[in-house]
C-alpha cells in the first residue's frame, strides 16, 4: 500500500527582526553575519505565542489538507521541538485536545534538536505501515533562544510545520523510504535548566551537519538505487543559507533544485521546523509525478533523509490551507528593544 | 508544591481550544457560554454540543493599556466582544494587527493563543483569540498557476 | 402585594472615601457604627438586624464573615447580622434586605450599612480583584478588565449613538465640581475638560479621569417603621419604594450592551411602586463607575431617551441649580466608590439633601424627591430606591 503525506501545513510567526538591527546593537558588522548567514531576517514569536500555539496552528491547517481524516481516525500525535514550554508535561496532548483528536490515541513530544519531527515522521510512518493506526501527525515547531550577542541570536527564530501521514487515494507524497544516521558528536548543546544553548563554533560544519546530511543522504539513495538526477527538489536542514547550498553541491544536486524549499533567509533557522517548513514550500508548488529528496540533521547528531513522490492527489488539496510564502510574506518589522521584550531578555521582577 | 486553581483552568478548557457551545434542537437556538440546560425551553429542550467554525465580526473592541495582575506584562492588547457567524458573542482579544486598525464589523476569526502564564512556575492556559480574516493567501496559488501556464506556453515554443 | 407598614431612615452618616492607611475594615464599620447610633439618639440594644454590604473583604483582606465582624466590633452581639454581596450593588442590595425587614414587621430598628477595605493591595491586584464581578470564566480570564468591560459598552454606544469623548468628560468635571463642595469626598480637586481628554488611556476609549477611583470607606444608616420615625428625628426620610432587578453576568448575552436592562427593570417597578413621575425627581444619585455609566444611568431610569442623555450634558442640566441634578456629592467619579459602601452612600446624600443639610453650596433648594441607583458588575444587579421628605 501507498504510505506518505496526505495533508500538510505550516504556521509562522508575523514579526521579524532584521539581522542588520541585531548587529548594531552589538556592535558586530552587520554585512559579514547578513552575507556570510544568507539570512536577511528571523521570525520572532509574539508574547502570547509558543511551540504549542505555533503546533497548533501549522495542525489545523495539515488536518485542512488532509480533508478526508477524521479527527478520531487520527491514532498518534508527535511534536518534535527543543522549545517545549514545559519540561515535563506533554505538548503533543495539549495539540490533540486543541484539534479534537482525544481520546483514543497517543500522544508524544519528542527530541533531538533540530530534527524532533523527522523522527517522529519516522514514527508515524511506522505505525501506519504496521497497521497500528489510520493517521499519525507529526509536528515540528520551536521558538528557538540564542543567547543575546552570540553567533547563534541572529538566526534562532520561530516557526513550524505539520504532516498527516497515512496510506490510500489521499496521499499526496508517497514516502518510498527513509534512513538515518546518528553518531555522538557534541556540536550544539544545552544543559539541563540552561536558558541558552553552547555550542562548538566552526566545529558545527564538517564533523557534524555535513558529515551526518551527506552520509545519510548517500546512504537512502544507495539504498533506493536513485541519483541527484532522479530529484525535482531537495531540501536540506537549513540553519542558515550556505550550509545546505554546499551540502547539495558535494553531493551533486543542481542549485536550482534546492531554490523552492531554501526559506532560512527570509525566517531564521526554525530548528526542528526547518526542513519540515522547506518541504511544505516545496509541496507548494510540486507536481504530480515530481520526487523531493528531504534531509534534516539535529545536533548531537543525526540525520534522516525521505525520498518523497508527489502524487496526483496534491493538485486537489494544496489549496485547502495558506502557502508558506504567504507566512513568509506576511510580517511586521520590530526593533531589537521590543523584540528584548518578546524574548524575555530582561531579568524578571 | 500545589499551585492554585488548577482544576478550574482545566474545566472549561476544551470550550477555550476548540470554541465550543450548545446548541438546543427544541427551539433551534446557539448558545456560548455552553450551558446545561437551554436558557430558553429549560426542561423541554435538548441540548447538544456545537463546535463553531471561529468565524465572525467585532461587535465592540477596547485598548487595555491598563491590566490586571495576570495580564500586565501584555499590554497594551485589543479586547473585543465578537459576534461569530452562527450568533452568539464571545468575549476574547484581538490579534495580528495593530490597535488603531481595529474597527467595529470587521470579519475576524479563531486562532489558538497563550491566555497567560501563572506565576512562580504554575500553569499555562491556552485559548481562542480573534485575528482578522486575511484571505489573500488564495492569491499565491493563482500567481503560481500563471507562472506555470507561462512556463509551459515558453517550454512549447 | 401590598407591603405591612411604611418605612423611614432616622439617621445616615458616612466616612470620607479616601485612602486610609490607618484604618481597617473594623475602623470603619466602627465609625460610621458609632455616628449613626448616635444621631439617632438610641442605645445599641435598640437594634434588632444589621445587614451590611461589602463585595470582597476575602480577596481585599483576607477577611469573609463580615457580618458577624460587624456585629462584634460595633459592640452589638447578639443582634443578628448579615453580610450582603452583589458586587458593587452590594450597599443597595444591602438597603433592599433593610427594607424588607422593616416592611414586613419582621423587625422594627435596623441598621444598614456598607463598608470596603480596598488599598491594602497593589493596583494590579486591586483590578482583578475587581473583575470578579464580571463573569470571570469568560470575561476576565480573556484580559478583560472591569474598565474594559465599561470601554467596550462606551466604544459601541459612539458608534450606535455618535457620542463624543467630550461629552463624557463634561460628566467628569461635573462630577469634580460637585465633590469639591463635599467634604467626605474621596478626591476634593476640580479638573477641566482637557484633564480628563489629555489622561492616560486605560481602556480605549476611556481616561484615567473617566474611571473612578479605589477607596476605602463606610456609610451607615438606620430605619425604622415611618409611624415611629418622629420619636427619633424630627426629619425621617421616608422610603417610598425600592426594587431591585438581575440581567446576565457578561455582556455576551445582553439584548443590548448599551443599556442596563436591570436599570431599566428595577427603575420602571420602583416608580410603579412609589407611584411617582420622573418629573417628581429632584436629584438622582447614580451609579458612575465610568463617565459612560453615568451617560446610560440617565437614560436607562428613563430620565431621557436613549442616545440623548448628552444634551442635558452640553446644557449643563446635570449640576445643582440644573434640571436633574446628577452625584451632588461627587458621585462614584469625585466622591469616591468604596465598592460595598457606595449603594449606602448614595442613600445617605440623599437624606443629607432631603433634610436640607447638604454642605458646601451644593444644595438642590427645596429637593423632595430623591432617586439613587446603585449597580453591580457591568449591569447583572440593579437596585433603585426613591426618597422623599413626606
Amino acid at each position: 500500500m501507498i504510505v506518505g503525506i496526505v495533508g500538510y501545513g505550516a504556521y509562522i510567526p508575523r514579526l521579524r527582526i532584521k539581522i542588520a538591527d541585531i548587529a548594531r546593537v552589538w556592535g558586530h558588522d552587520a554585512d559579514s553575519y547578513r552575507v556570510g548567514l544568507g539570512i536577511e531576517e528571523k521570525a520572532v514569536p509574539s508574547l502570547d505565542e509558543d511551540t504549542t500555539t505555533i503546533a497548533v496552528e501549522a495542525a489545523r491547517n495539515a488536518m485542512k489538507r488532509a480533508r478526508e481524516v477524521g479527527p478520531k481516525e487520527v491514532g498518534a500525535v508527535f511534536v518534535g521541538s527543543e522549545s517545549h514550554p514545559y519540561a515535563v508535561k506533554p505538548t503533543a496532548a495539549t495539540v490533540a485536545e486543541a484539534l479534537g483528536l482525544t481520546p483514543n490515541l497517543t500522544a508524544v513530544d519528542t527530541e533531538f534538536a533540530c530534527k524532533a519531527a523527522t523522527t517522529a515522521m519516522q514514527a508515524c510512518l511506522g505505525l501506519v505501515k504496521a497497521g497500528y493506526i489510520g493517521y499519525g501527525i507529526s509536528i515540528g515547531a520551536d521558538t528557538a533562544q540564542g543567547a543575546p550577542g552570540d553567533a547563534l541570536e541572529y538566526t534562532a527564530a520561530a516557526g513550524g510545520a505539520a504532516y498527516v501521514i497515512g496510506s490510500g487515494d489521499g496521499v499526496i507524497g508517497e514516502i518510498e523510504g527513509t534512513h538515518s544516521y546518528t553518531k555522538d558528536v557534541p556540536d550544539f548543546w544545552r544543559r539541563d535548566g540552561a536558558p541558552y544553548p553552547r555550542h562548538a563554533g566552526r566545529f558545527t560544519g564538517e564533523p557534524a551537519y555535513f558529515e551526518h546530511v551527506i552520509s545519510c543522504t548517500k546512504a537512502l539513495l544507495e539504498k533506493l538505487g536513485t541519483t541527484p538526477g532522479d530529484y525535482d527538489y531537495v531540501v536540506f536542514h537549513q540553519p542558515n543559507s550556505k550550509f545546505p547550498l554546499r551540502a547539495a553541491r558535494t553531493l551533486g544536486f543542481e542549485e536550482s533544485k534546492l531554490r523552492a524549499g531554501l526559506i532560512v533567509g527570509r525566517i531564521g533557522n526554525t530548528y526542528s521546523g526547518s526542513s519540515l517548513l522547506g518541504l511544505a514550500a516545496v509541496l507548494d508548488v510540486a507536481r504530480p509525478g515530481e520526487r523531493v529528496l528531504l534531509t534534516s540533521y539535529g545536533s548531537g547528531a543525526g540525520s534522516d533523509s525521505f525520498s518523497i513522490r508527489v502524487t496526483d492527489a496534491i493538485d486537489s488539496k494544496r489549496e485547502l490551507a495558506p502557502p508558506v510564502m504567504y507566512y513568509v510574506e506576511r510580517c511586521e518589522f520590530i526593533d531589537y528593544s521590543t523584540y528584548a521584550r518578546h524574548r524575555k531578555l530582561f531579568r524578571e521582577r | 508544591m500545589s499551585a492554585s486553581g488548577v482544576p478550574r483552568h482545566w474545566r472549561s478548557m476544551r470550550e477555550r481550544y476548540r470554541l465550543l457551545g450548545t446548541y438546543c434542537e427544541n427551539c433551534n437556538s446557539t448558545f456560548f457560554p455552553p450551558r446545561k440546560i437551554c436558557p430558553r425551553c429549560r426542561r423541554r429542550g435538548r441540548t447538544k454540543q456545537v463546535e463553531f467554525s471561529g468565524r465572525g465580526r467585532v461587535f465592540s473592541y477596547t485598548v487595555i493599556n491598563v491590566g490586571s495582575e495576570t495580564f500586565e506584562e501584555y499590554t497594551p492588547y485589543v479586547v473585543g466582544l465578537v459576534e461569530l457567524e452562527e450568533g452568539p458573542r464571545v468575549m476574547s482579544q484581538i490579534v495580528e494587527c495593530k490597535p488603531e486598525d481595529v474597527r467595529i464589523g470587521m470579519e475576524v476569526e479563531a486562532c489558538f493563543r497563550k491566555l497567560f502564564e501563572q506565576k512562580d512556575g504554575g500553569i499555562i492556559s491556552y485559548g481562542f483569540k480573534f485575528r482578522p480574516v486575511d484571505n489573500s493567501w488564495a492569491d499565491y496559488y493563482k500567481k503560481l498557476s500563471a507562472e506555470r501556464r507561462a512556463e509551459a506556453a515558453e517550454s512549447t515554443k | 402585594m401590598p407591603l405591612r407598614r411604611e418605612v423611614a431612615i432616622i439617621s445616615a452618616g458616612a466616612t470620607q472615601f479616601g485612602e486610609h492607611w490607618d484604618k481597617g475594615l473594623k475602623d470603619l464599620v466602627w465609625e460610621v457604627g458609632v455616628k449613626a447610633v448616635e444621631e439617632a439618639g438610641i442605645s445599641g440594644r435598640d437594634i434588632e438586624y444589621i445587614v451590611f454590604g461589602n463585595m470582597s473583604g476575602g480577596m481585599f483582606e483576607g477577611q469573609e464573615h463580615v457580618g458577624a465582624l460587624v456585629a462584634d466590633f460595633l459592640g452589638l452581639n447578639p443582634i443578628p447580622a448579615t453580610r450582603v454581596e452583589a458586587a458593587c450593588a452590594s450597599g443597595g442590595v444591602a438597603f433592599f434586605h433593610g427594607y424588607m425587614a422593616v416592611a414586613s414587621g419582621m423587625y422594627d430598628l435596623v441598621v444598614v450599612g456598607g463598608v470596603e477595605k480596598m488599598t491594602d493591595v497593589e493596583p494590579g491586584r486591586a483590578t482583578e480583584i475587581l473583575s470578579a464581578a464580571m463573569d470571570y470564566e469568560w470575561e476576565a480570564y480573556f484580559g478583560t478588565t472591569f474598565p474594559g468591560v465599561y470601554a467596550l459598552m462606551a466604544r459601541r454606544y459612539m458608534h450606535e449613538y455618535g457620542l463624543k469623548p467630550e461629552t463624557l468628560a463634561k460628566v467628569a468635571v461635573k462630577n469634580h465640581y460637585h465633590g469639591s463642595l463635599n467634604p467626605l469626598a474621596h478626591f476634593r480637586n476640580r479638573i477641566t475638560e482637557e484633564d480628563v481628554l489629555s489622561s492616560p488611556i486605560v481602556a480605549d476609549p476611556l481616561r484615567r479621569n473617566d474611571c473612578c477611583p479605589v477607596s476605602d470607606g463606610a456609610a451607615c444608616l438606620i430605619l425604622a417603621p415611618l409611624d415611629v420615625a418622629r420619636k427619633y428625628t424630627d426629619t425621617p426620610i421616608v422610603v417610598k419604594a425600592v426594587a431591585q432587578a438581575s440581567d446576565t453576568l457578561s455582556l455576551l448575552e445582553r439584548r443590548d450592551i448599551c443599556t442596563l436592562d436591570a436599570t431599566v427593570n428595577a427603575a420602571r417597578r420602583a416608580f410603579a411602586r412609589a407611584k411617582l413621575e420622573r418629573g417628581d425627581v429632584d436629584l438622582v444619585e447614580v451609579h458612575d463607575c465610568f463617565t459612560i455609566a453615568e451617560i446610560l444611568a440617565l437614560e436607562d431610569l428613563g430620565f431621557c431617551a436613549k442616545g440623548e442623555a448628552y444634551k442635558l450634558y452640553e446644557e449643563g442640566q446635570t449640576y445643582v441649580g440644573g434640571k436633574i441634578p446628577v452625584n451632588t456629592d461627587g458621585g462614584l467619579k469625585a466622591g469616591g466608590h468604596a465598592v460595598g459602601a457606595t449603594g449606602v452612600k448614595q442613600i445617605v446624600e440623599i437624606v443629607r439633601q432631603l433634610r436640607g443639610e447638604a454642605e458646601g453650596g451644593r444644595q438642590v433648594d427645596g429637593a423632595e424627591v430623591g432617586l439613587a441607583h446603585n449597580v453591580g458588575g457591568s449591569g447583572a444587579t440593579a437596585v433603585v430606591t426613591l426618597l422623599s421628605r413626606r
